[in-house]
């Protein structure tokens, strides 16, 4: 009788998830370069025009810059929240230090959606704000510090303190022993940060939706011509770009935080 | 000799006037928990203004009359008590579904990902940390398209539907695949698949295979070692993925929206109609806050339920 074997099992297991994994993803690049605006089989002619439109419509373009500006001041802002709450929680015994790191988790746990309403009524009515691009951003801070806290701890876990005492006893003072010995031994970890809540604050939907006003970023505006035919070759054309440009930063992310640390 | 602490011959140290500089400063370097606590202090702050103040503002405002901001304020219970009412039937009917579903959604994913975290962790040697990263790829690339492009697959004249038609199986395109229950089930296991793969697979990588191969010698199945070792083991992972994707999973507003029709409707599409076609934002508020306290009561009996299990195998 045929026996089943790892050696077959174990890659035939892998293969067929990748391909679930990727495969209805991978249909809007493949989509995007057809010349209809269904997407059926079998395809029509092999196209790069809805590339051009996407290029020229400028509704489009002003989402996608709104949202590459909230993502850059997010990921900045939340990369350094989670740098400092990081070392503070592992340079320093921080009295009921699990707490508190469950209690800055949590954004990440709690649905978007609960988020989303309260913070509604936080910015609208506690503090009286008009909804901006601001009030997306603060959002994306809040959600993107778990993601920023627990890279950066994982790299400053392993990090030898006596190097840091050393540069004290040398004669540096703080400033100059963070720009030059903790900085600098952090680098990676602080770049996957920044690049994974770039990433995070770009794609985020419902926060956005909740909060943004009369602005609108690239997932709200995708998301309000989803249900018209006539627009989706251009979101599928600006899709396929997201999804290289993502993948590629992740995997530079995702290579500093994982391939670094083994060396 | 004892060292008897002042040194001979020298004046007894006075303790000089200190101003609020430097004895901040004193205290500073004598204390780790405070320059801890100050590090610490900016993010602190951030979180809880925008999660715990916010969280108080909503159950503020869930005590409101639907009147709104610009007349008198009037505090009333009418919000909450509508989910007693007949009337309320709606909300009753899609807080149990969304629950329910987020749970087959949750089994769904876990059994998905369980064999491929299996095989990472135990089968794949090679070049692990690139699989890891073509594996979790998808989890930090954009939710709404990935929730658009199973839209894309199912709908009536989307690629299964021409495919099928293409083959011949059917004759005409069918409807039932969109707009339902399972198009929300079978998007949301998909959406979610990537995030769950990690805790398990670090939880099976973490297993001790000498445990294994001492099994393997008292001759036990690949069967027996995987319910007896393995999936005990792994548990810590499985659970971790299991809570984090049931409390996530209830109040999802995106995937019923595009592909869940009326029958795939759930508790955050109401929520948010609340909030705009409605704008009845104190009763919006109050089904997010018996949203919020469900899925804690829910997560709180399970987890009772697990320390109570494990407390019974230990005693037994």
């Amino acid at each position: 009788m045929f026996r089943l074997r790892a050696p077959v099992v174990a890659p035939l297991i892998l293969v067929l998830y990748l391909f679930t994994l990727y495969g209805p993803v991978l249909l809007l690049p493949l989509f995007s370069f057809n010349d209809s605006i269904y997407m059926t089989f079998p395809m029509k002619e092999f196209t790069s025009k809805w590339y051009g439109e996407m290029i020229q419509d400028e509704s489009l373009m002003g989402a996608l810059w709104v949202s590459i500006k909230i993502a850059v001041l997010t990921s900045i802002a939340s990369t350094i929240f989670g740098f400092l709450a990081a070392k503070a929680m592992t340079r320093y015994r921080v009295w009921g230090r699990s707490v508190l790191f469950a209690f800055i988790m949590l954004p990440l746990i709690i649905p978007s959606i609960i988020l989303g309403a309260s913070l509604l009524s936080f910015f609208r009515l506690f503090l009286g704000m008009e909804l901006t691009l601001w009030t997306v951003g603060l959002s994306h801070v809040l959600i993107c510090i778990p993601f920023s806290m627990l890279i950066l701890i994982a790299r400053l876990e392993g990090f030898d303190r006596n190097l840091e005492e050393a540069s004290y006893d040398l004669g540096m003072n703080a400033w100059q022993t963070f720009r030059r010995v903790t900085l600098p031994l952090a680098m990676p970890a602080v770049l996957a940060s920044l690049l994974l809540c770039f990433m995070v604050s770009f794609d985020e939907f419902l926060l956005a939706f909740f909060l943004s006003g009369n602005q609108a970023t690239l997932p709200v505006y995708m998301y309000s011509l989803l249900r018209f035919p006539q627009f989706l070759p251009g979101i599928l054309a600006l899709g396929s770009c997201i999804l290289v440009v993502s993948a590629v930063l992740i995997s530079v992310a995702e290579w500093l935080r994982r391939g670094q640390a083994e060396t | 000799m004892v060292n008897s602490g002042k040194p001979p011959g020298q004046r007894p140290m006075t303790p000089r006037p200190m101003g609020l500089g430097p004895r901040f400063r004193r205290l500073w370097h004598a204390n780790e928990n405070l320059r801890g606590y100050v590090l610490l202090m900016p993010t602190l702050l951030f979180v809880v203004a925008m999660l715990l103040v916010s969280m108080v503002t909503l159950v503020v405002q869930s005590f409101w009359g639907s009147v709104g901001a610009d007349s008198a304020i009037q505090y009333t219970l009418s919000n909450y008590t509508i989910f007693l009412e007949p009337k309320g039937e709606m909300y009753r009917v899609l807080l149990a579904r969304s629950l329910w579903m987020s749970l087959l959604i949750t089994v769904m994913v876990v059994l998905f990902c369980y064999p491929i975290a299996y095989v990472l962790a135990f089968h794949v040697r090679k070049h692990k940390i690139f699989w890891l990263i073509v594996i979790t790829i998808p989890f930090w690339t954009s939710y709404l398209l990935r929730v658009f492009s199973w839209k894309v697959i199912l709908q009536h004249d989307g690629v299964l539907n021409s495919v099928l038609v293409g083959l011949g199986f059917i004759d005409e395109p069918l409807d039932i695949f969109l707009h339902n229950r399972s198009a929300v089930i079978v998007t949301l296991t998909h959406a979610w698949a990537a995030f769950a793969i990690l805790p398990i697979y670090v939880s099976l990588e973490k297993i001790d295979r000498s445990l294994l191969e001492a099994a393997i010698d008292l001759g036990d199945g690949f069967m027996r070692r995987f319910w007896r070792i393995t999936l005990p083991l792994s548990m810590p992972g499985v659970l971790g993925a299991v809570l984090l994707l049931f409390i996530r999973n209830v109040g999802d507003y995106v995937t019923p929206a595009l592909v869940g029709g009326i029958s795939g409707t759930m508790l955050g599409n109401i929520i948010v109609s609340l909030f705009t076609d409605m704008s009845n934002e104190p009763l919006a508020a109050a089904v997010s806050i018996v949203m919020m306290v469900t899925i804690t009561l829910v997560v709180c009996v399970f987890v009772l339920l697990i320390g109570g299990r494990k407390r019974l195998r230990g005693v037994t």
